[in-house]
C-alpha cells in the first residue's frame, strides 16, 4: 500500500502547476512522507484550503494508499 | 440521529472538539497524541471524540470537513485543521490567538 515519492510529486504538480514540491521519505518505508509545497496559487487561501488543494490533487490517496504525509504549504516570498 | 447530526451536536455542545484516534488519556495514534499534548499544554478545555468507536463516524467526519485524515480540531464549530496545521499554528502562537479571539477560556497555569 505504499506510494512512490515521485508519484506524489507528479500528482501535486499536475493539479497545481505552479507548485514547487519537496518530498522527504521519513522512515524509508515509502509510507511516511513529509512534503513542502510552495505555490503562488495558495495566495489568499487559508491553511486548511491550501492543504485541501493538495489532498484533492492526491485524489483520495491520502489516508488510503498514502498513510502519512506531513504537509507544509507556503506562498513564495518576494514578488 | 444521522452521523452528520451527531457531529453537529458535538460541535454545538462544546467550544473545542478534537476528533481523534483513541482518547485524550490514551491516544492511539501519534498524530492525535501530538494535538492532545498541545491542547493540554495550553490548558484548553476540550471534548475528545474517539472515531475508532464507530466506522460510520470515522468516515462521516472526513466527509463533514472535506478532510481525509484524523485528528481534526474544531473551535466554536469551525474546522481549524489537522495535526500539521495545529502544530504550525501553535509554534507561531496563532492557535493561542485564535482561541483568545474566539473567547475560549484557558485554564490558569501555575
Amino acid at each position: 500500500m505504499a506510494m512512490d515519492a515521485r508519484e506524489i510529486e507528479r500528482l501535486i504538480k499536475k493539479a497545481i502547476p505552479d507548485a514547487a514540491v519537496e518530498i522527504r521519505d521519513l522512515a524509508g518505508d515509502g509510507d511516511h512522507y513529509a512534503a513542502t509545497v510552495v505555490a503562488e496559487s495558495f495566495r489568499g487561501k487559508s491553511r486548511v484550503q491550501q492543504h485541501q488543494m493538495v489532498y484533492a490533487a492526491l485524489k483520495g490517496s491520502m489516508g488510503g494508499a498514502l498513510h502519512a504525509l506531513a504537509l507544509q504549504t507556503t506562498i513564495p516570498e518576494g514578488h | 440521529m444521522s452521523i452528520h447530526q451527531f457531529i453537529d451536536q458535538q460541535l454545538k455542545s462544546h467550544d473545542v472538539v478534537l476528533f481523534m484516534k483513541g482518547t485524550p488519556q490514551f491516544p492511539q495514534c501519534g498524530f492525535s497524541g501530538q494535538v492532545v499534548q498541545i491542547l493540554d499544554y495550553l490548558g484548553v478545555p476540550y471534548k475528545g471524540v474517539n472515531i475508532l468507536d464507530s466506522d460510520e463516524l470515522r468516515q462521516g467526519i472526513k466527509a463533514y470537513s472535506n478532510w481525509p485524515t484524523i485528528p481534526q480540531l474544531y473551535v466554536k464549530g469551525e474546522f481549524v485543521g489537522g495535526c500539521d496545521i495545529i502544530r504550525e499554528m501553535f509554534q507561531a502562537n496563532e492557535l493561542q490567538n485564535l482561541l483568545k479571539e474566539k473567547g475560549v477560556k484557558l485554564a490558569e497555569r501555575a
